[in-house]
């Protein structure tokens, strides 16, 4: 009969009327600023960058090789060699970023530079309340608000950090076994350089 | 004391007028009534935004507005607030007198309707013999207004929202007044005060309501549905269907202009629903013989409230239809419902006291309602469609 399906719809609207004040599993919304979900493992916002150790400008991965801010689609990353060296986690001398700038309005969070980064030194962080009162210039942070601790990569990202850091090691143990061998190499020729000049 | 509190707002004038000068007081007793109603139903449309906000939150499992205020009741002020600080955008092909006009007429036609409303007993502003048709002549103006915006606007959803809705509320007029015809015809007057003073009696504590007869049920149910019609309200709100048209006719409206358009269309809402009180729900008279010592202002404003809730309800549950469907349920349906509704009132009249009538009038609306379901609103099966390509 006519009406028939607007007394069904009706009764069904009241049932979602009433049953949300009784039953809270209706009600799905998180009341954002009081009640947080926890962020899933594999949430990604911004990029941060990777320090080892306590000191930030110490243990910056970064050696300003530049990839990621080639590699950056909408080109929000400023990047400025220093000209000085300093020793990388290997120990060999490298050039370190004395500006590393990202403009967290321009990013549209894609991750390229983490892919393209040889150094493990650039990752995306979890923290997406950037909001600021000041447009141009909150927008736009420099390496050290940029700087987060390894630990830090650690809690936000476990799986992958301890990833890294083991690609990191192998790189560093494959590095010391070459210097090693290298070393060895070298000695083992003076050392025959040796016993040919008391040959001769 | 109760008779008191029933007569407390008329008492309170008497009480002012009672201080100024014999020749004042006429015109400051019309104009103290007129800031009252001014001010009270602006008030009401406040809380009935509130109400519909949480109202089709709570229907869709959500909280609604909770921030501003202890559960949100601030949120009307701070939504005056928003509307009144925004930036009043004409835009520059517009008609700027016409543009401006628009919600202005909307508002005022909208208030007029208030005029002859009775309110509660002896409460009503003015007390005119043609009342119902005052009011109606009142309600058409407002699709004057309507169109106004759509029109002067100079954009194409405007006008055809602007359009539609003239078409809709043209389309429903015919059978608002229809269905309130047969309440004319049963009491013999077009005085809205004494429409509701025939209700207002009891046989064994119960009210002579038109709506708990079987043609004034009838009726009852027509012009809520032409009534809501009448305010586009969903499902009936093409003419602002917001998937569809943007806005509707008040596209190119921002700022005040925008919540002026918005309180018409509540103080429309508001106004149909105090009508349709005193029309069938015996207006400011209790429900029961018992409850007559309440105030009679309480029952009218719980009614007109009530009646919002079904507004409100029927929004969150019903999809907006269709332009053809709309003037088919107009033409085909509500109106043929309510011309035999007519002749079932007047079978009624003349049939004499006894459950004779009671039998036969229900019959004949309920073998009809059936018969137009069947007939009238089939729905037509059509074929697959065919599409046909360019070549």
């Amino acid at each position: 009969m006519l009406g028939e399906g607007l007394i069904k719809g009706l009764a069904e609207t009241a049932r979602n009327f009433v049953g949300s004040y009784f039953s809270a599993e209706r009600l799905t919304t998180v009341q954002y600023p009081e009640e947080r979900i926890a962020p899933y493992e594999a949430t990604r916002d911004f990029p941060f960058l990777v320090y080892d150790g306590d000191d930030w400008e110490a243990g910056l991965r970064c050696t300003s090789c530049q990839i990621c801010e080639k590699e950056c689609p909408p080109k929000c990353i400023y990047i400025e060699k220093s000209k000085d060296k300093k020793p990388d986690f290997t120990g060999r001398p490298q050039t370190y970023p004395a500006r590393f700038d990202i403009d967290i309005s321009v990013c549209m969070s894609c991750q390229i530079c983490v892919e393209v980064c040889p150094f493990e030194a650039i990752k995306m962080d979890t923290e997406f309340e950037l909001s600021t009162t000041d447009r141009f210039g909150g927008l736009l942070q420099n390496r050290k608000q940029l700087a987060k601790s390894n630990a830090h990569y650690h809690k936000i990202h476990p799986t992958e950090a301890a990833e890294s850091d083991a690609g990191l090691a192998a790189e560093k143990a494959k590095f010391d076994a070459k210097t090693k061998a290298a070393a060895e190499a070298a000695k083992a020729k003076a050392v025959a350089a040796a016993q040919a000049g008391e040959g001769a | 004391m109760f008779e008191k509190l029933d007569q407390i707002f008329v008492l309170l004038l008497h009480w002012i007028l009672g201080w100024l000068p014999a020749g004042l007081r006429p015109v400051t007793g019309v104009l103290l009534s007129v800031v009252t109603i001014v001010c009270v139903f602006p008030a009401l449309f406040a809380i009935c935004v509130l109400l519909e906000r949480k109202g089709l939150g709570r229907i869709q499992n959500r909280y609604g507005p909770n921030r501003v205020g202890p559960f949100g009741v601030l949120q009307p002020i701070a939504d005056g607030i928003k509307s009144l600080t925004k930036e009043d955008i004409v835009p520059l092909s517009a008609d700027a007198v016409v543009h401006f006009l628009a919600p202005v007429v909307l508002v005022v036609a909208a208030f007029l309707g208030f005029a002859v409303l009775p309110m509660g007993r002896n409460m009503v502003l003015v007390d005119m013999d043609a009342s119902l048709l005052f009011y109606f002549a009142i309600g058409a103006s407002t699709e004057l207004s309507v169109f106004m915006a759509g029109w002067s606007s100079r954009n194409k959803y405007s006008l055809l929202g602007a359009m539609r809705a003239v078409a809709q509320m043209i389309s429903y007029e015919v059978p608002l007044l229809m269905s309130s015809v047969v309440v004319v015809m049963m009491t013999g007057s077009l005085s809205l005060v004494k429409i509701v003073e025939v209700q207002n009696q009891y046989t064994h504590g119960l009210p002579h309501w038109y709506i708990f007869t079987p043609w004034g049920f009838a009726a009852f149910i027509l012009y809520a549905v032409a009534g809501t019609a009448e305010t586009n309200r969903s499902p009936f709100d093409l003419p602002e269907g917001e998937s569809e048209l943007v806005a509707g006719y008040f596209t190119e409206y921002s700022g005040f202009k925008f919540a002026l358009f918005f309180l018409g269309e509540y103080l429309a809402m508001l106004s149909i629903s105090g009508l349709g009180a005193t029309l069938f729900l015996g207006g400011w008279s209790a429900p029961f013989a018992f409850l007559s010592w309440v105030p009679s202002w309480i029952w009218f404003f719980g009614k007109m409230m009530t009646s919002i809730g079904v507004f409100i309800w029927l929004r969150g549950t019903l999809p907006r239809l269709r332009q053809d469907q709309l003037m088919n349920f107009a033409w085909k349906f509500v109106l043929p419902l309510t011309l035999i509704n007519l002749f079932v009132a007047a079978l009624w009249r003349f049939m004499g006291e006894g459950w004779l009538r009671w039998a036969v009038c229900s019959a004949i609306l309920m073998v009809i309602y059936i018969l137009m379901a069947r007939v009238g609103m089939r729905r037509e099966h059509l074929g697959p469609r065919e599409y046909r390509y360019a070549e």
